[in-house]
Parts: C-alpha cells; structure tokens; sequence
C-alpha cells in the first residue's frame, strides 16, 4: 500500500508550501501507468489529512489517458497497462503519457 | 514515509548498528505544526531545512501562484509526488559514485531467494568482493543473522508498516553500514512486486528475481517490478523438472516488458549457473566506475515526468 506514504508525502509536500492557511482543494494527476491508484489514494486522503490544515478538503484528481507511439510502425494508440504492445505486434513502444504522479496545484483560503 | 521530505512517518522504521543492536528511528529534528484550534501534528525532518511555516512561505507570483475566484487562492505547484525521494535519490547516487561504490537494489516476492542468493554470493566470493548488506524487512533481523554469521557487515532496517525501501532509509542505512571507497553493498529490499518499484533508491542497479515456484507469468503481473529492472534473475532452477515453468515464455514476458533487461537463470540452493551472476557483478564493476552509466543504468520509473511538464 505505497498510496499510503505517497498521499502522506502530498500533504507535507502541500504544508510545505501553504503552512498553516486552511487549504479547500487539491489537484493531482495520476496517469493509468503510474503504479498508483487514483482510488487508493482517495481512500488514503482522509485519514492522511486528519488534523491538518488540509482536512475536508475537497481531493480532484486528473487521470489522463495512457498514449503510446510504435517505434516500428509511428502508430500512437492507447495503454491501458504497463504491457508495451503495438497492435502491429512489435513491443518496442515509447510511453508518451499516463505515468504521471503529480501535485498540480491547492486552493486556500 | 514521507516522500515529499523524505520523512520517516507513523510506519515505524527501525535502523539497527552493525552490531546488530537496535538504533533509534532515523536521526532528524520533529518537527511540529500547530493549527488553529491547537492541535499539534509532529513529523520528522532529517535534512535540516526546518523553515518556518508561516503564510510567507507562499512567497509571490514570481512562485507561480494566482488568484481564484470566490475568496480562494490557488498555488500551482507541478511537482512530481515522489519528487522529494528522487531527489535524495540522486543524493545517494553521488554519494555513492564519489566513493567508487557499487549499490545493488535486490527485489522479488518474499521467499523468492533473495537472502539465500546473497549468503552464497558472500560465502563463495569471500575476499574477492569487500561487500556490505543493508536489509530491508518489515519485522525480525533474521535475514541480517543469516548474512552477519557469514562475517560480513550488515545493517538492518526495519520498516514496520512499510512496504518498501525508500531513498531516505537507504541513506540511513549507508551511514550505518559506513561502506569502504570501491566496496559493493547489496540492499535487500522488502519482499514485495509492487510498491519498491516505485522508490529509486539511488542504486547502481535493480536486481530482480522471480523463482520458479512462481509462474512464468510474473512479469505481466508486476510490470512496473519488471520494467524497472536492470537483471532478473529466475532463481531455484534445480526445481524446473518438478514445476510448471517455462524459462523462454518468462523471457518473453520480461521482453514485452523490458527490452534491456539482462537475464539469468540459477540455484542460490545447488550453485547452478552462479557462475554467470558472478560475472555479471564483475561485470558491473566497469559500468560503476562510470557515474553516468551508472546513473543511466538505473533511471527511476517516474523520471520522465518532469520533462512532461
């Protein structure tokens, strides 16, 4: 359950920057490929954020799609894993999005 | 763990000295937040930037930050959540590069044969390798008894309710285990597929082992293990004739996966094929010498976020 200790290092990595202001939302950006759950974390976000100047707030994450583009052929598709593989066949593919794991931006008061 | 500081959290990591003896959790100031009905909430910070949290931390447009309506202020930050690991990360990348020593990251599900793997690399190799271990378990020291009664220094971290090694903890680890300039140091990570591929530790390279009584379909199963390699290792090959596995369908997987991923097959248990895990560390005594290599050799999963954004 490494959601646990990442959504922990959000809410410091989010007080580092906000201190004590009551922050009202946060905005992340999870892609399919990170190798976090969007929803683990969500399950996380309340009990990480219990005492902090970030409790009740509302948690929005962004999940884009997870694109790839062939090497052998240029053809762009979806991913909806971490198994690289063209619909022409060939595992040579380059991850164009989806592994995104980020802090975009908070609201405070 | 706290990745955004590299703080130890509520999960209750324990270092232990090379004597085996139980150290406090990592060295580092608390640090304390006081909102404003006077609740305290306290985390530890071990790299000394202990600035004041105060309104002013949020320092003017030229940070990034603009107005919302209705009252609200929203602070774009764009930062990588793991942003704070990779960065002590590559702190202990340089550490180690500066010191001519080797750091292997060994991973595989629990019982895999990750301890018994390094046992009898320690034993065999005996004065031709000055190597050290750092052990990473959830709870006991008995993997660490099991490599200090091969004489070797060991130094075991105890993570609690963690499930992996991050950067952090290995930093920890290092400064126990105080590795000689040119030795290697082995870090046994958690017994775990899942999360220690997310943490980049700042190793010279991610060894992964799957064994056999696995199934050779490991690697779809955990891509993000897999894909973080630099060698797996398929292990307890001297049980092949009574298990259902396929050493070429594995590769195939792992190929799917990893196109540059090295690939061995041997018995920790007989000494089956140790010979070629035994080249390949001598092997990658030529690839450390070389910081940029090494630092090629072992780019974290989520390196390539930032130059997304």
């Amino acid at each position: 359950m490494h959601e646990l200790s990442i959504t922990q290092g959000l809410v410091y990595a989010v007080l580092d920057r906000t201190g004590e202001r009551p922050v009202t939302a946060v905005n992340l950006r999870i892609g399919p490929l990170s190798g976090v759950l969007a929803d683990a974390v969500r399950f996380c976000f309340d009990v990480a954020t219990a005492g902090t100047p970030l409790a009740g707030a509302r948690l929005q994450i962004d999940e884009p799609q997870g694109r790839g583009r062939c090497r052998s052929c240029q053809d762009e598709f979806t991913l909806s894993d971490l198994i690289l593989l063209c619909p022409c066949g060939s595992a040579d593919v380059e991850v164009l999005s989806g592994r995104e794991l980020m802090l975009m931006s908070v609201e405070v008061a | 763990m706290c990745t955004t500081c590299g703080c130890g959290d509520e999960a209750g990591t324990r270092i232990s000295n090379l004597a085996g003896e139980l150290q406090t959790s990592r060295q580092g100031h608390l640090h304390s937040h006081t909102d404003e009905h006077g609740r305290t909430y306290t985390h530890e910070h071990s790299h000394g930037h202990a600035k004041s949290h105060e309104d002013t931390d949020v320092n003017g447009h030229a940070d990034g930050h603009h107005h919302a309506a209705q009252g609200t202020e929203t602070i774009v930050l764009e930062q990588n959540l793991l942003a704070k690991n990779d960065l002590l990360a590559a702190t202990n990348r340089g550490w180690l590069a500066g010191r001519g020593v080797r750091a292997f990251n060994i991973m595989s599900s629990p019982g895999a044969g990750k301890t018994t793997l390094l046992v009898r690399t320690l034993t065999e190799l005996g004065g031709r390798l000055d190597a050290g271990v750092i052990e990473g378990d959830q709870e006991t020291s008995l993997d660490a008894d099991r490599i200090r009664a091969t004489g070797r220094p060991v130094i075991q971290i105890n993570t609690g309710a963690g499930c992996h090694l991050d950067a952090d903890m290995l930093r920890h680890g290092l400064d126990a285990l105080s590795p000689e300039s040119g030795s290697t140091v082995f870090i046994e990570n958690v017994g775990n597929l899942v999360c220690p591929a997310l943490f980049d530790l700042g190793e010279t390279a991610k060894v992964v082992i799957v064994s056999v009584t696995e199934g050779d379909d490991k690697p779809q199963k955990y891509p993000h293990m897999f894909m973080a390699a630099d060698l797996v290792i398929v292990n307890k090959s001297d049980l092949l004739p009574y298990v259902d596995f396929d050493v070429d369908e594995c590769l195939r997987r792992i190929r799917q996966i990893n196109p540059r991923a090295e690939f061995l097959t041997l018995s920790a248990a007989t000494g089956e094929g140790l010979a070629a895990w035994y080249g390949w560390l001598d092997g990658a005594t030529s690839q450390a010498a070389a910081p940029t290599s090494g630092t090629a050799r072992s780019v974290p999963l989520t390196g390539a976020l930032t130059k997304a954004h």
